[in-house]
């Protein structure tokens, strides 16, 4: 029912085990490109407010100057930042991205310096076409950079309480006379098919009345192929009324 | 176990805040400055925390929640467990100063194989132009090479570097950023499993053999020597480093007899690979300097007698500094290192 998203696996000493979400290749270019017209605008600004003026003053050194300048922010820009800022850039602050390392670790200044130097391979022979291609086909979207100095650009998720408005309002759950089959459905139900469950129940308005019938049908059908509860606690349920009934246990509302 | 999710979050919320505080002080370095009550809180909001995502992760709950503790969890862990230091500080300038040369000898024998692939290039472009003088176009890439080196001799002599003039900075910081580009591109093409590394040095071999021969059988064999030696002598070793790194990068990705899995061993190099490009920085900084302000001023301005001379001695002391500076402190790392196989 839904794609299994690829995932950086973390498993602590305390036995607590966590998921990041690496960050695809389509976002990671929207960032770059952010970092990419930064680049460009101090490049112009710098150009036009300091070096056009030293250039008229002293000619050889203003210009030795701005290729210097130029060179080293166009090699350092990301070096600096991520090393400064914790693995983000002004790119991948926007869009909510950070480099991290492999393990969980904090970055070492060599995985910096490393997955930023080989951004030469990775953007042959233009737009970044070999890391990109290299990053679709790796199981955390990592670049050549990447894979060399062991990190990974994952997403940064913001905190937002869950919105259960229109959920559990009715006063009787049929289902929730079944608290060990409650139990079983907890165990076999991901948090990702529960919010399909819950979004599905929040925008019930929105659908088109053929539309929302077919789709409470197939999510009843899929919630019930997970655990079944016995005939006479779901004889009287619509598809809608079971999946609100099983979203509401799950949530506990 | 069942959850309220709402009162949960209302409970834990407050946790999770103060536990970013603590994240975000930690971020900008205050981590150094907590006092044992401070790093006792902490520790305490991390298995807080640890042990809401553990009582999450039971739940069919809001993936968005789990999401973000999740994440709240590896920036603390990431600061609670890291036991490795940040890294080389700026600090370490004179640091790396020693690790250069220690980090070049303990890759000596990829460096070997740099040279000898490289001489190997330069005897085969040797070859070409003695056996056949109308492939210097072919072998050549340079158009300003093209020419006899008797009228570029003559042309020197009659400029005495005034072309320059005016120019030397620019013309400067243009090598360096130039052939520091160059230097991390051959060793980025170790990615390739060494073969781009090495045939690019092939090739750069062949070019210095097919110039040196061309000057050569001109009779301009001092003239060669005293405009490549004083910059080329650093230039032409940085490059050969470079390509050593390339080496050991694609050394890591093989794992030829080693067992060590290959993230773990691409973990290991990395300082190496740092170090190594750093010191190849530094040295065409150097040269870029040398070669504009000093290589491009010929006999009757710099003598070729002075400019060889330089060359040599700055040769010779490269040469010192690679092979003898930190070796103290190499023995002592191998008597404190376990004796193994």
């Amino acid at each position: 029912m839904y794609q299994k998203k690829k995932q950086l696996r973390i498993r602590t000493p305390e036995g607590i085990s966590f998921a990041l979400e690496p960050a695809s290749p389509l976002m990671r270019f929207f960032a770059w490109s952010i970092d990419t017209l930064v680049i460009v605008g101090v490049t112009l600004f710098l150009q036009q407010v300091i070096f056009s003026h030293l250039v008229k003053v002293a000619p050889d050194f203003g210009n030795a100057l701005s290729i210097l300048v130029m060179t080293a922010l166009y090699l350092c820009y990301a070096m600096c930042l991520e090393w400064f800022w914790h693995g983000r850039t002004l790119g991948k602050r926007l869009f909510r991205l950070r480099v991290m390392d492999s393990n969980g670790f904090h970055l070492q200044l060599s995985q910096v310096v490393i997955r930023n130097l080989l951004r030469v391979i990775d953007s042959l022979p233009l737009f970044y076409l070999v890391g990109g291609a290299a990053s679709f086909f790796s199981p955390l979207y990592q670049r050549l950079g990447d894979r060399v100095a062991n990190t990974v650009v994952v997403k940064l998720p913001k905190f937002s309480s869950p919105d259960l408005t229109g959920i559990g309002e009715q006063k009787f759950n049929s289902l929730r006379a079944y608290p060990h089959l409650l139990a079983r459905l907890r165990q076999a139900i991901t948090p990702a098919e529960a919010d399909i469950g819950l979004q599905a129940l929040r925008r019930r308005d929105t659908f088109d009345d053929r539309e929302r019938t077919v789709l409470f049908d197939k999510l009843a059908e899929h919630f019930k192929a997970k655990c079944a509860f016995p005939e006479e606690a779901v004889r009287a349920c619509s598809s809608e009324q079971y999946v609100r009934n099983i979203v509401e246990l799950l949530y506990d509302t | 176990m069942i959850l309220n999710i709402d009162k949960f979050i209302a409970e834990e919320l407050p946790f999770w805040e103060e536990l970013e505080t603590f994240l975000r002080l930690s971020g900008k370095g205050s981590a150094e400055h907590f006092n044992l009550e401070e790093i006792r809180r902490f520790h305490y909001l991390y298995q807080r925390t640890s042990s809401g995502l553990g009582r999450l992760a039971t739940f069919s709950a809001e993936p968005e929640t789990k999401g973000y503790l999740e994440n709240l969890i590896a920036r603390a862990y990431a600061e609670i467990h890291e036991r490795r230091s940040p890294g080389r500080s700026l600090r370490g300038a004179q640091r790396l100063f020693r690790a250069f040369p220690q980090t070049f000898r303990r890759h000596l024998r990829a460096f070997c194989l740099v040279l000898v692939v490289t001489l190997a290039g330069a005897s085969f472009g040797v070859v070409v132009l003695i056996k056949d003088p109308a492939s210097k176009a072919v072998l050549l890439p340079f158009s300003h090479l093209h020419i006899s080196p008797e009228e570029r001799v003559a042309g020197e002599m009659e400029e005495k570097g005034e072309q320059l003039s005016g120019h030397q900075a620019e013309f400067a910081s243009s090598l360096m950023a130039h052939n520091i580009k160059v230097a991390i591109f051959a060793m980025g093409l170790g990615l390739t499993f060494g073969v781009g590394t090495l045939i690019s040095l092939f090739y750069n071999g062949v070019i210095l053999g097919a110039v040196s021969v061309d000057y050569i059988m001109a009779g301009q064999g001092a003239f060669l020597t005293g405009w490549l030696l004083p910059h080329g002598s650093v230039e032409i070793p940085a490059f050969l480093v470079a390509g050593q790194a390339g080496l050991v990068l694609a050394k890591a990705l093989i794992g030829h007899g080693d067992r060590i899995p290959p993230g773990q061993r691409l973990r290991k190099i990395l300082p190496d690979l740092t170090v190594l490009i750093g010191g190849v920085a530094v040295m065409l900084i150097w040269a870029g300097l040398l070669e504009s302000f000093f290589s491009q001023y010929h006999a009757p301005v710099i003598s070729y007698g002075l400019k060889i001379g330089f060359g040599v001695a700055e040769l010779l002391l490269l040469m010192l500094y690679l092979g003898l500076v930190g070796r103290r402190t190499d023995s002592r790392r191998d008597s404190s290192q376990p004796a193994s196989g």
